[in-house]
């Protein structure tokens, strides 16, 4: 799985932080999504697919 | 099911319903059974609003979260075409007004950003969405648990019965959200009578303007005052951004208020109205008073927001372009409601969707919205309900309920549902 992100529809929520803290943190300027690893290891799925479908600026793709 | 037909091809009739609907007597923390009803046979509807006008009113949970996530949907609240909630609300989105210098009137822009479009909302919201990122939030937890703690020794050692309302659920967001933007506590009266009369469908439109001004004028002195004596909080931040031209007074001053407003009737009712839910379901209520694991917490906040989704007039949006969805094609200039309360009963989504189960962890929940709208304090007000619940039941082990449901006056007619009070002893 690779995680793509499109910032500038980020719209801050946190909700991908609160769903995979492993993978997403915040900028502190602005609180957009900061992308900690793009090939997130197999155990995260189910984390992950649930931030990108908890964004609500839809800024969270997942290509397999 | 004649009525539903005609309401699905957008036709109307004399039995095009009335939005919003009364909730059944009895059943005050569900939804109006009518919604239920649209839900199961006419998911994309017209209504007709208190101006007269025919919104659509959609239902299900997918279409809701569709629509609002759909960059083609405005919710620019002085768009003509806006199905505004209330006459209040109405006089408000087109405050204050601009008279030009041929004295043509033009309504003034949104009064904050929560009712502004892209790219002009993201650039305002971005101002402030680093206050509110996880970790900052949760930096605040030991501040947010001694106020909680203060709170309930000052209840426990005064007398009882006491209202939940004014004695807690009210001063816990409302000392958070005063630290957090620096606005003295001591004021506190002084805003909370006016902003509890703003979201109020009964409070006169002149008023209400009245009520606004005087809000604008408190907030705009101290975003002032910000600029001589600044201090580590969000209205210094805001008078920063007016220092350097990226905002203008009037909307610094606005963006204040949305926060200030936005920080506490939210999480007051959550917190007045979960405890309530809570005591009409005391076995759920003892596992939230004895566990230790915050799993269970947190899953308890998120099925308590999807359960009272307190937001109860719906999202409202304009359409920029012609959208299909559903099976209906909503026409650009055509207006829309999302009833958040009635998409979050959605049993495609949700089983058994009128039952309070808090192991369910529904967090794909939209009761803080959907799209780019949504909630920017929802990890404050995630952990204030947090500190809250795995507090206040822990602490007042007997606490329950002074009077009967049935006297318990709710804010049916409010844009934030709650209990105007909530008499408890224990």
């Amino acid at each position: 799985m690779k995680i793509v992100i499109e910032t500038e529809k980020c719209v801050a929520a946190g909700q991908c932080v609160l769903s995979a803290p492993d993978v997403f943190d915040q900028y502190e300027e602005d609180g957009t999504v900061i992308l900690l690893t793009e090939h997130p290891s197999s155990e995260l799925t189910d984390d992950v697919e649930e931030a990108a479908a908890l964004c609500p600026g839809r800024a969270i793709r997942l290509e397999k | 099911m004649d009525i539903f037909r005609a309401a699905t091809t957008g036709t109307l009739t004399a039995e095009t319903p009335a939005y919003p609907m009364p909730r059944a007597s009895g059943c005050p923390l569900d939804p109006p059974p009518a919604l239920r009803e649209l839900l199961n046979h006419a998911p994309i509807t017209r209504v007709r609003i208190w101006d007269g006008t025919s919104p659509w009113l959609i239902t299900r949970f997918e279409d809701q979260r569709t629509l609002l996530a759909d960059p083609r949907i405005s919710a620019d609240s002085t768009n003509p075409n806006y199905p505004s909630e209330s006459a209040t609300l109405a006089a408000t989105n087109q405050f204050p007004a601009t008279v030009t210098p041929d004295g043509e009137i033009k309504p003034a822009e949104p009064i904050a950003f929560i009712t502004m479009d892209d790219p002009e909302h993201a650039r305002q919201r971005r101002m402030i969405s680093g206050a509110f990122a996880i970790k900052r939030v949760q930096a605040m937890r030991p501040a947010i648990q001694k106020i909680v703690d203060d709170l309930i020794d000052t209840m426990l050692s005064g007398p009882k019965p006491v209202d939940l309302v004014q004695a807690f659920a009210l001063p816990v967001p409302s000392l958070v959200i005063c630290e957090l933007l620096g606005v003295p506590y001591e004021d506190h009266h002084f805003f909370q009578v006016r902003s509890s009369l703003l979201p109020k469908r009964t409070t006169p439109a002149e008023l209400a303007v009245q009520t606004l001004l005087e809000l604008d004028d408190y907030l705009s002195h101290l975003i002032a005052r910000k600029r001589t004596e600044p201090a580590d909080d969000l209205l210094t931040a805001l008078a920063e951004r007016v220092a350097t031209g990226e905002l203008s007074q009037l909307q610094a001053t606005n963006m204040g208020l949305m926060l200030l407003f936005g920080g506490h009737e939210t999480t007051a009712n959550m917190i007045a109205l979960g405890t309530m839910a809570l005591l009409q379901h005391p076995e759920q209520m003892a596992r939230v008073r004895e566990t230790e694991d915050a799993k269970l917490i947190a899953s308890t906040v998120e099925e308590l927001l999807r359960y009272l989704t307190i937001p109860q007039i719906g999202r409202r949006r304009v359409a920029l372009e012609d959208i299909a969805i559903g099976g209906v094609t909503i026409r650009a200039g055509e207006s829309v409601i999302c009833p958040l309360d009635i998409g979050n009963r959605d049993p495609e989504i949700f089983p058994n969707p009128d039952q309070l189960d808090i192991d369910r962890n529904p967090r794909k929940h939209i009761a803080f919205g959907f799209g780019v709208h949504q909630c920017l304090g929802q990890p404050l007000a995630r952990l204030e309900l947090e500190i809250v619940y795995s507090t206040l039941y822990r602490r007042i082990p007997t606490l329950r309920l002074a009077t009967d449901i049935e006297q318990i006056p709710f804010k049916n007619g409010a844009v934030v549902y709650g209990v105007d009070e909530l008499p408890i002893t224990w």
